[in-house]
């Protein structure tokens, strides 16, 4: 008996292993301090992942990174400043929606936090966003990239800066496509982002003239991608693009590169952050190409501001970073402008926008969809030997503007008052 | 028909890994009784072990495929005196969930010192490039590493079944009370045989390292197909682990195939189906305790 009890125990755990693999990892909020606010004050909110995969991508970083926006602004206006007092509040969300709806609130009702930047994970943005039309108080997504955001999630107190999935898949498939790959299988995860992905990027593929074969969904998470390549290598495409993200993609890449396909195959990667070619290596993925938001080492201007990140936080910034600073520095710019923290008055002074900053380049605020279009960037990894420098990664193949790189408004989406 | 006899072949190697992977876990179970949840930590700790050897030593695969067992041994041993131990007498939950919180410890622990990004390791010299031709090919690392798992688990096997050392760790399975009423001191050989078990964990780290992400959460996925594996065949069969990784490897490669977005599903359908069948796992005795 005692085994038949023991085989339960087993069973038990393995379905008790299922829940916590899906809640992520521990680790306690970072709210920063006791804030007893009046309006003379702005506070800027920072939710994200501070303790689990998303970590490195944007996570503390970031936090950084608008406290940079904070000093540049008060050096900039000096006394002249209408924002004598900024402050920053972060908190760790751990990747879950409940806990990212939760500290929302807390900051928009405790810690009266006038906006609420970054937020990774589409289901907590689309939490926030909920919030922040609810409380008529500014939220600027960043790290999230579903076009759902500035669609039928869209609302008037929400910006989408930086990216999306349309974005990432105009510019990928456009260039990898008019550089003569036309023919493609595509290889996703099977959940919300991935089959995301898999739309835009099928549908770019065959509207600038490439054909898809087929598209295979893989379990997410997944150890073994083996046979997923080798299926994904019938028919003989030219390209095979992965879609998916953090360790399943360096599973995915680090399989790939032993496959029969490599050297006769084009991998292109629907999404990657340069924090994880710095942690993979170079080597593993010379040549892949991908789109960026933004790349720190393009040129003098972006450089400098690395160099300024890089002696706070130790490392050069994302892009999710740097569009953490460049979201905290346009929020003031508005506030200087409007003299008031007022969101109403802010979200009319951003409206139709046109803004040029060391992240945004030649951008936009539209105002139909409240998204942020800037130029974007075909990115191709450097070989070992093109490598300079620490983090010195990434080569720019093309700049698309912004016109180009990011779809047209969605009719689904409904700004109202 | 090509592609059948390659998908054939990747469910086979994979199944090699899937059975050393699982060989610690059905061991410990079978000495101790202990439901090992931390298995997958010392896996992660095994693969992330051998990333600090090359990063900090310039120690690379070869060295560490032996010193990386050795280190989870010393850890094992650790475990099981300063924790596990204490918790034998009691319920099986006690110590399933002490290796439970201890998971999340280390995963932590890791995630703190090293990031959650990953680290960077490559194919060892030698290993790269495939064998076969046309269709059906193999990495040579896989098969390596097919090879390599089939052979530490056949050793494990002879170690059990051939020598007087395996002799007094299967009595003392069978029935400690009577096998210490021989003279044979059954708690000397509970220790080394968890370090063991532990150590056989952090081997299949290494040999995971190169083709897969090194990264603090790696073991969390990975520990739900294992125990599939030890529940299919049977709790602390090492026959089991071995024959039941295999078909594990096998069902997966045939539902990546077949049924991508049901690869995972397949498992488990397959799980619950032996477990309907046959409660005990293919090779599992029930027995009245």
């Amino acid at each position: 008996m005692r085994r038949r009890h023991l085989t339960a125990i087993a069973l038990t755990s393995s379905a008790s292993l299922a829940l916590a693999a899906c809640g992520g990892g521990a680790g306690g909020p970072q709210a920063g301090g006791s804030s007893k606010l009046t309006d003379d004050k702005i506070v800027i909110g920072l939710i994200n992942d501070q303790s689990g995969v998303y970590k490195d991508v944007s996570g503390p970083n970031s936090g950084i990174a608008i406290q940079m926006a904070i000093d540049d602004y008060k050096a900039k206006y000096g006394d002249k400043a209408v924002a004598k007092t900024i402050e920053l509040v972060q908190a760790d969300h751990q990747n879950k929606p409940d806990v990212a709806n939760t500290k929302s609130q807390e900051m928009y009702d405790r810690q009266n936090a006038d906006v609420i930047l970054d937020v990774p994970n589409s289901a907590a943005a689309i939490a926030i966003a909920t919030q922040a039309k609810n409380k008529k108080k500014l939220y600027i997504n960043i790290s999230a990239g579903s076009t759902t955001l500035s669609g039928e999630n869209c609302n008037k107190y929400m910006f989408h800066y930086a990216y999306d999935t349309a974005m990432l898949a105009k510019v990928s498939a456009k260039g990898i496509v008019d550089a003569g790959s036309k023919s493609w299988n595509i290889v996703y995860p099977d959940y919300a982002f991935g089959q995301d992905m898999n739309k835009s990027f099928a549908a770019e593929v065959k509207a600038n003239g490439g054909t898809v074969g087929q598209s295979i969904a893989t379990p997410f998470p997944s150890d073994n991608f083996a046979t997923f390549i080798t299926k994904a290598g019938e028919g003989n495409p030219q390209v095979v693009a992965s879609m998916h993200a953090g360790g399943d993609l360096i599973n995915f890449v680090k399989q790939f590169n032993q496959s029969a396909l490599k050297g006769k195959t084009q991998l292109a990667v629907g999404l990657m952050f340069i924090t994880d070619i710095h942690a993979l290596g170079v080597e593993q993925f010379a040549g892949t190409q991908f789109t960026d938001a933004w790349y720190w080492n393009f040129d003098d201007q972006n450089r400098q501001w690395a160099d300024k990140f890089k002696a706070k936080a130790n490392v050069r910034p994302s892009f999710a970073n740097a569009a953490n600073y460049s979201a905290a520095m346009q929020y003031l710019e508005a506030v200087q402008e409007t003299g008031t923290d007022n969101a109403d008055e802010i979200v009319k002074n951003l409206e139709g926008k046109k803004i040029n900053d060391m992240f945004v380049r030649n951008g936009e605020i539209r105002k139909a969809d409240h998204k942020v279009i800037k130029d974007a960037y075909l990115a191709k990894v450097k070989t070992k030997d093109q490598v300079k420098e620490e983090w010195d990664l990434e080569q720019i193949v093309t700049t698309v503007p912004a016109a180009q790189a990011y779809g047209e408004p969605q009719a689904s989406c409904k700004m109202g008052g | 028909m090509g592609n059948f006899l390659q998908y054939t072949l990747q469910g086979l190697a994979a199944g090699g890994f899937y059975a050393l992977a699982a060989l610690g876990l059905a061991i410990i179970f079978g000495v101790l009784g202990v439901v090992n949840f931390s298995h997958g930590a010392c896996y992660m700790l095994g693969a992330v072990a051998s990333a600090v050897l090359l990063a900090e030593f310039n120690l690379g695969f070869w060295p560490a495929l032996l010193i990386v067992p050795i280190l989870l041994f010393v850890f094992g041993v650790l475990m099981e005196r300063l924790l596990v131990r204490w918790l034998l007498p009691l319920d099986p939950l006690y110590n399933f969930l002490l290796t439970f919180g201890l998971t999340l410890l280390l995963v932590d622990l890791v995630k703190k010192k090293y990031g959650v990004s990953g680290l960077p390791y490559e194919i060892p010299a030698g290993l790269d490039g495939r064998i076969g031709t046309g269709d059906i090919s193999l990495s040579v690392y896989q098969l390596f590493a097919c090879l390599f798992s089939l052979a530490v688990c056949l050793g494990v096997w002879a170690l059990l079944t051939k020598t007087r050392i395996g002799m007094i760790v299967r009595a003392a399975t069978e029935d400690a009370d009577r096998t210490s009423a021989l003279g044979i001191n059954v708690r000397r050989w509970v220790t080394p045989v968890f370090g063991f078990g532990i150590a056989l964990a952090g081997l299949a780290g290494v040999l995971r390292a190169p083709n897969g992400a090194i990264t603090p959460e790696m073991g969390g996925s990975f520990i739900i197909i294992l125990f599939a594996v030890v529940v299919i065949g049977g709790l602390g069969s090492i026959l089991g682990a071995v024959v039941a990784g295999f078909l594990v490897g096998l069902v997966e490669a045939y539902g990546q195939a077949y049924a991508p977005a049901y690869a995972q599903i397949v498992i488990f359908i397959l799980m619950a189906l032996v477990i309907l069948v046959r409660p005990a796992g293919l090779f599992g005795r029930e027995e009245a305790a």
